[in-house]
C-alpha cells in the first residue's frame, strides 16, 4: 500500500462525486459518475483486493453506466439541480 | 492523537463521500441524481469495509507460500496476508447494488412515461391537482 498514491485517487474520487451530483447535464454526470468507479476500482487495486476491483470495473463501472446512459437516453437529458 | 487521526484516512474520506451520497439523496430534486446519490453511497460503504482488511506492512494477497505441490510450502502468519473475508462480502455488495441500480432505472423509466418529467417537485404538483380535481367532482 503506497500511500501517496491513496491520498491522490481519494482526492480525484471525492473530486468526481461532487461533480457527479452538481452537473446540471444528466449525460456528463453519468459518465463522471463511470470516471468516478474506475477511480474507485484503481484504489481497491492498489488496497490489495483485486477481486473487487475487477468486479467493480465490469459490473459497476461497465454495466451501471450503460443501464444509466439507457436510461437518460429514454427520459430527458436536463436537469433543474 | 493527531497522528491516530491522520493514520486512518481512509476512514475519513469514507464519511465525507458517504455525506456527499446522503446530501444527493435528500437535497437534489432531480431523480437520477438521487439515483447517483444513492451510488454513492454504497461505494462508500464498500470502501469502507475494503479498508478493513488492509494490513500495515509487506502482507500480501495470496495467503500461502510455496508452489502449492509441498515443496517449500509453510503455514504462514496472520500478518503476513490481507483479510480476505471483506473483500468476499463486498463482492456480493457491488452485485446487489447494480442490481437495485437497475430496478430503479426501470421504476424511473415509468414514472417518466406517465408523468412526462423526472423532477420531483413537478411530480408531486400533477399529483396534487390531479387529487384536488377529484375530490372536486
Amino acid at each position: 500500500m503506497i500511500w501517496q498514491l491513496d491520498i491522490v485517487l481519494l482526492i480525484f474520487i471525492v473530486v468526481c462525486a461532487i461533480a457527479a451530483i452538481n452537473i446540471k447535464d444528466l449525460l456528463s454526470a453519468v459518465i463522471i459518475l463511470g470516471a468516478y468507479s474506475f477511480f474507485m476500482c484503481l484504489l481497491w487495486t492498489e488496497m490489495g483486493a483485486v477481486d473487487v476491483a475487477f468486479t467493480e470495473a465490469s459490473v459497476g463501472a461497465g454495466i451501471g453506466t450503460v443501464l444509466f446512459i439507457a436510461a437518460v437516453n429514454k427520459t430527458s437529458r436536463r436537469s433543474k439541480d | 492523537m493527531l497522528e491516530y487521526i491522520l493514520a486512518k484516512y481512509n476512514f475519513w474520506i469514507y464519511v465525507i463521500l458517504m455525506m456527499i451520497g446522503l446530501y444527493a439523496m435528500m437535497g437534489k430534486r432531480n431523480l437520477v441524481k438521487k439515483l447517483i446519490g444513492m451510488n454513492i453511497f454504497q461505494t462508500s460503504i464498500i470502501l469502507f469495509f475494503v479498508s478493513i482488511g488492509v494490513k500495515a506492512g509487506d502482507a500480501t494477497v495470496p495467503i500461502l507460500k510455496g508452489d502449492g505441490h509441498g515443496h517449500g510450502e509453510h503455514l504462514i502468519q496472520v500478518a503476513d496476508y490481507l483479510n480476505p473475508l471483506p473483500h468476499v462480502l463486498m463482492l456480493t455488495a457491488i452485485v446487489v447494488s447494480i442490481a437495485t441500480t437497475g430496478v430503479a432505472l426501470a421504476t424511473l423509466i415509468l414514472i417518466y412515461k406517465r408523468y412526462n418529467t423526472l423532477e420531483e417537485d413537478e411530480i408531486m404538483a400533477i399529483r396534487k391537482d390531479a387529487s384536488s380535481y377529484k375530490t372536486q367532482r
